[in-house]
């Protein structure tokens, strides 16, 4: 018994450990977001002090973050759109056909994945310089789905495949087209799946900053994870507001990933944990 | 999420309905590929049509600005071979997988027995929320958070490093000191996606074996080694290929922190082609390398097929 309580104890200490290690640049990026210059670069650190909004004044007159978000918000928002368009119906067939190409498409799709943005990135920044679309928030919508439709597809597979399939059967024998019975039968179903792999998806869409830092530069189109690092240039970082500005483009994803959290590993692995 | 025998049961049935067709009608072979056509034409579009495009630029010369592309055949592939700058990026990249995959697979499995274990249960639950944060968070926030917190004379690091004796360490400013601190921040970043995928394969070991196992014996060891290790192999394959993605494709993180400096201390094969683009917009040769990048990733793509998709069938 006496052995049970020390495991025990051990066991929170460590946790308590990861727990610091894990939360504290979190912590310390929100404490400076509500600091001033110098209550942010003390030594010792201030860990108690009267929070100031100056930071976030900075950061939404002085630089376009605002907008920034606002086309992260577009840009996030239609592509898990788009890809849900596309993504649902795929893995419905996916999941309820056998054919011949299906194995092959499937491995496609990993393959996406897994792709060096490096290799579609020249191409697409070529194509858009010629047709005059830097800039342009559709080609970042585009090029988001190489890594959002695969996303969609696998965990939606996955859901289409636990919806039992008398259920479809019944509404065939009813008339329902095939089309109908992926409609309105399983897609209804499948509604807690698709939400939270539309968040997962969105949590990439989000984060990627070497499409957007390449394919829309200007401060009208530019998404935000790439305004933080437009601060960087001078002699003097001012940090505080660059982590308010932080604070406000992480703050979407990191609520959405708690949200989901519980799906996360199995999300991200595209089901090989099973 | 669905129960691995329900789903099981659901893809074995819908086998037999199709199979139970006797000659499936024209209309009913085109059947899956309507559902399948939209996201296979955009991925076509989006996905491989521009690596073709690469492909075909990698055997062209081709500075951006200084007239039309030439074809040069394997000239690209020649150069890029034999570019010290090139391949010490590689090896940069390379480095840092074989230091940030042992490590984080090590702690990884530590927390994911924390996670798994009986104490504690609403630390577990915090621990398992917590986890979510550092893969959730912009990669270039990430940096940004390095470059302040690793700052050699105001940052924190330093500061809580003074009380164990340790003087000012100039994390950013020395070419070591800079890429071990791009490998503190990567396992930072993904250990707790290691940590998620091996609790969720840990679940995976049926109680009544765990159970049998532990009147079998009471020592952690061999009950880890014989009764929950060939449950997790599939859970630490999928994180080793998918760690090994995430650091090939890192950009945000290591840009935020010094865009590759100081020097070319930190920069990897993604920065270096980025530059090789977009700074000297010599396209030719980053086709070149991206190709070849891309020639790493589908190997690393098939090693993962090859161990899970007959897992997942």
């Amino acid at each position: 018994m006496e052995k049970e309580g020390l495991y025990r104890t051990l066991h929170a200490l460590g946790i308590l450990f990861a727990l610091v290690v894990i939360l504290f640049p979190l912590y310390w990026m929100i404490a400076a977001s509500f600091k001033t210059q110098d209550e942010l670069f003390s030594i010792p650190p201030v860990w108690l002090w009267a929070p100031t909004l100056d930071g976030y004044r900075k950061a939404i007159t002085e630089s376009p973050i605002l907008h920034a978000l606002f086309n992260s918000v577009i840009v996030t928002g239609a592509s898990v759109l788009l890809g849900l368009l596309v993504g649902a119906p795929a893995a419905y067939g996916l999941s309820r056909y056998r054919f011949g190409l299906r194995k092959h498409i499937w491995f496609w799709y990993v393959t996406n994945w897994m792709l060096v943005p490096v290799v579609i990135l020249i191409p697409f920044y070529l194509v858009a310089s010629k047709l005059h679309m830097i800039n342009n928030l559709l080609v970042l919508i585009l090029v988001y789905q190489v890594f959002v439709v695969p996303l969609i597809v696998w965990l939606m597979v996955d859901q289409f495949r636990s919806v039992p399939i008398a259920l479809e059967e019944a509404a065939l024998l009813d008339g329902l087209s095939r089309f109908g019975v992926f409609l309105r039968i399983s897609l209804p179903l499948v509604k807690p799946g698709m939400a939270v792999s539309a968040i997962l998806s969105g949590i990439f869409a989000w984060n990627n900053l070497i499409y957007a830092y390449i394919l829309t530069p200007s401060d009208q189109a530019r998404p935000a994870p790439t305004i933080a690092l437009s601060y960087l240039g001078g002699y003097i970082v001012p940090w505080t507001k660059v982590m308010a500005s932080a604070t406000m483009i992480c703050a979407p994803v990191i609520i959405g990933g708690i949200i989901v959290h519980k799906y996360m590993a199995r999300g991200l692995t595209l089901g090989a944990v099973k | 999420m669905a129960s691995h025998p329900q789903a099981q049961a659901a893809a074995g049935t819908a086998r037999g309905v199709d199979e139970g067709l006797d000659r499936p009608s024209r209309l009913e072979r085109a059947e899956p590929w309507l559902f399948i056509a939209p996201s296979l034409i955009l991925l076509l579009a989006v996905g491989l049509y521009p690596i073709l495009f690469t492909a075909y630029m990698s055997t062209h010369n081709w500075v951006l600005g200084m007239g039309a592309p030439t074809f040069n055949g394997l000239g690209n592939f020649v150069d890029t071979l034999s570019s010290e700058e090139f391949r010490a990026s590689v090896g940069r990249t390379l480095l840092l997988l074989a230091i940030t995959l042992p490590i984080e697979l090590a702690l990884g499995m530590a927390l994911a027995l924390a996670l798994n274990a009986q104490h504690n249960k609403v630390l577990r639950t915090i621990l398992q929320v917590a986890l979510v944060v550092p893969i959730a968070i912009t990669p270039a926030v990430i940096g940004l958070l390095v470059q302040l917190m690793f700052d050699n004379q105001l940052g924190i690091i330093n500061y809580f490093l003074s009380f164990f004796g340790v003087g000012q360490v100039d994390w950013l400013g020395t070419q070591v000191l800079a890429y071990t601190t791009v490998c503190i921040a990567q396992v930072w970043e993904w250990t707790p996606f290691v940590a998620l995928v091996l609790s969720a394969s840990m679940a995976t070991v049926p109680p009544e074996i765990e159970e049998a196992a532990i009147l079998e014996t009471d020592r952690w060891w061999p009950r880890f080694k014989r009764v929950q290790l060939p449950f997790l192999w599939p859970g630490i394959t999928a994180a080793l290929v998918f760690q090994t993605a995430f650091v090939v494709k890192q950009f945000g993180m290591i840009y935020a922190i010094e865009k590759g400096g100081p020097g070319t201390a930190t920069q990897t094969a993604m920065l270096h082609i980025e530059r090789t683009a977009f700074r000297g917009f010599d396209i030719g040769v980053a086709a070149a390398e991206s190709i070849l990048m891309l020639i790493v990733s589908i190997v690393l793509a098939q090693i993962y097929i090859k161990v899970f998709y007959s897992e997942a069938e």
